[in-house]
C-alpha cells in the first residue's frame, strides 16, 4: 500500500507506513499491544549528574507527576531499568561509567538526552577541557530535549515523544515468502 | 584586632615580609623559605592565633606560581591573607602547611593537580580530580587540542 498521502500536516504528525508486507493483521495488532504496554510502563534509571537532575526530581514530585504515565518505579540499578534519562553534563571521567551503565541495561532500552549539555556540550562547548561535547559520543540517543534546564513540562513532552517512538516499533519478524529467482530483463546474454 | 593594629603587629613581628592593606583583608607576602616558620608563628602567637585556614588557592603569574592562603582566627575574629610566590614556573616547589593547618591537605592536592605545584613533606601528594597524565589545566599556557574547542 505504501505511504498514505495526506494534504495538510499538523504539528507532530507523521505519515502512516505499512509495517508488514501484505498487511498482516495479527502481527500489527500484537505489535500494537506490546508497544502500548512498553510505552506505558517505562522505568527510568536515576541518573542525574548535574543541574538538570533538579528538573528530573521535579517531574517525580507531586506537581508534575510522572507516576501517572507509568514511570513511577525509578530504579537505581541499570539491570532493572529500561530508560536512562541523561540529566546533566557528562565529564570525561564519567563517560566510561555511563557506557558501562548503558551496556548493563537489557533490551529494549532507550536514552533521553536532557538539557543542552548532553545534546552538544551546551554552555561548555567552548573552552572546556572536562565536559564531553554531547552525550551521543558515548551512547546512542533516542530523544533530545533542549533547555538549560528544560522545564518539567518540556521533559514530560520529551518523554511523550519517546512513547510515540516506541509505539512505532516493529517487534515481530513476519515470515516472508521466498523470492523466486528473477533474472533482469535487460541482461540478455 | 582591627586591620591597622594587625598591620602594626605584623610589621613588628615579621621584618622581612611585605604587609599591605588589601580591599578587605591585610595581605602579607613572605618568602618561600620562611613560610612554614611564619605560619607557625601566626598560629601560636596569642595576639593573633590564626587557627583556621579558610582556603588555599594557586595563582599563575608570568614568572612564578603564587599560593594565597586565607586564614582566620576563631577566637579573636579577625582574618588575613598570606601570600607566597615560588621561585620559578618550571619546577614550582613549596613547603606544605599541613602540620600547621590540617585543612591544607586537600587544598594542596588540588593545587598540585591543577597547577603543578609540588609540596614538600606532604603525606599524600597525588592528583585529586584529573588523571595522572593530564597536564595542568589552570595554567595560562595550557593547550589541549583534543578536548578544548577555542573561541
Amino acid at each position: 500500500m505504501g505511504i498514505m498521502y495526506k494534504t495538510n500536516y499538523k504539528v507532530n504528525d507523521y505519515p502512516v507506513i505499512e509495517t508488514y508486507e501484505g498487511g498482516s493483521i495479527i502481527l500489527t495488532q500484537l505489535d500494537a499491544i506490546v508497544n502500548w504496554a512498553r510505552s506505558n510502563s517505562i522505568w527510568p534509571l536515576t541518573f542525574g549528574t548535574r543541574c538538570c537532575a533538579m528538573e528530573l526530581m521535579a517531574i517525580g514530585a507531586p506537581r508534575h507527576d510522572f507516576a501517572r504515565f507509568g514511570f513511577e518505579v525509578a530504579r537505581a540499578s541499570p539491570r532493572q531499568a529500561d530508560l536512562i534519562i541523561l540529566a546533566g553534563s557528562i565529564n570525561y571521567k564519567m563517560a566510561p561509567v555511563l557506557k558501562r551503565l548503558y551496556d548493563q541495561m537489557a533490551e529494549p532500552k532507550y536514552v533521553i538526552a536532557m538539557g543542552a549539555c548532553t545534546i552538544s556540550g551546551g554552555p561548555f562547548f567552548y573552552n572546556s577541557y572536562t565536559i564531553v561535547k554531547g552525550a551521543d559520543h558515548i551512547v546512542p540517543v533516542d530523544v533530545y530535549i533542549p533547555g538549560c534546564p528544560p522545564r518539567p513540562e518540556a521533559l514530560l513532552f520529551g518523554i511523550f515523544q519517546l512513547q510515540k517512538k516506541i509505539r512505532h516499533e516493529k517487534n515481530f519478524k513476519s515470515k516472508k515468502m521466498k523470492l523466486v529467482d528473477v533474472k533482469p530483463v535487460f541482461d540478455k546474454k | 584586632m582591627t586591620n591597622e593594629e594587625l598591620i602594626e603587629y605584623l610589621i613588628q613581628q615579621f621584618p622581612e615580609a611585605t604587609v599591605v592593606q588589601g580591599t578587605q583583608f591585610v595581605e602579607m607576602t613572605v618568602m618561600p623559605e620562611s613560610l612554614l616558620e611564619s605560619a607557625q608563628k601566626l598560629k601560636s602567637a596569642n595576639e593573633t592565633s590564626f587557627d583556621y585556614l579558610i582556603c588555599l588557592t594557586g595563582v599563575d603569574y608570568p614568572e612564578s606560581i603564587g599560593i594565597v592562603y586565607h586564614i582566620e582566627s576563631t577566637k579573636l575574629g579577625h582574618a588575613m591573607v598570606l601570600k607566597v610566590k615560588t621561585a620559578n614556573r618550571e619546577e614550582p616547589v613549596i613547603e606544605t602547611l599541613t602540620p600547621v593547618w590540617q585543612g591544607a591537605k586537600y587544598h594542596e592536592r588540588e593545587v598540585f593537580d591543577l597547577l603543578g605545584v609540588k609540596f614538600n613533606n606532604h603525606t599524600d601528594l597525588r592528583r585529586l580530580f584529573l588523571e595522572d597524565d593530564w597536564g595542568f589545566p589552570l595554567r595560562k599556557d595550557y593547550v589541549d587540542d583534543v578536548r578544548i574547542i577555542e573561541r
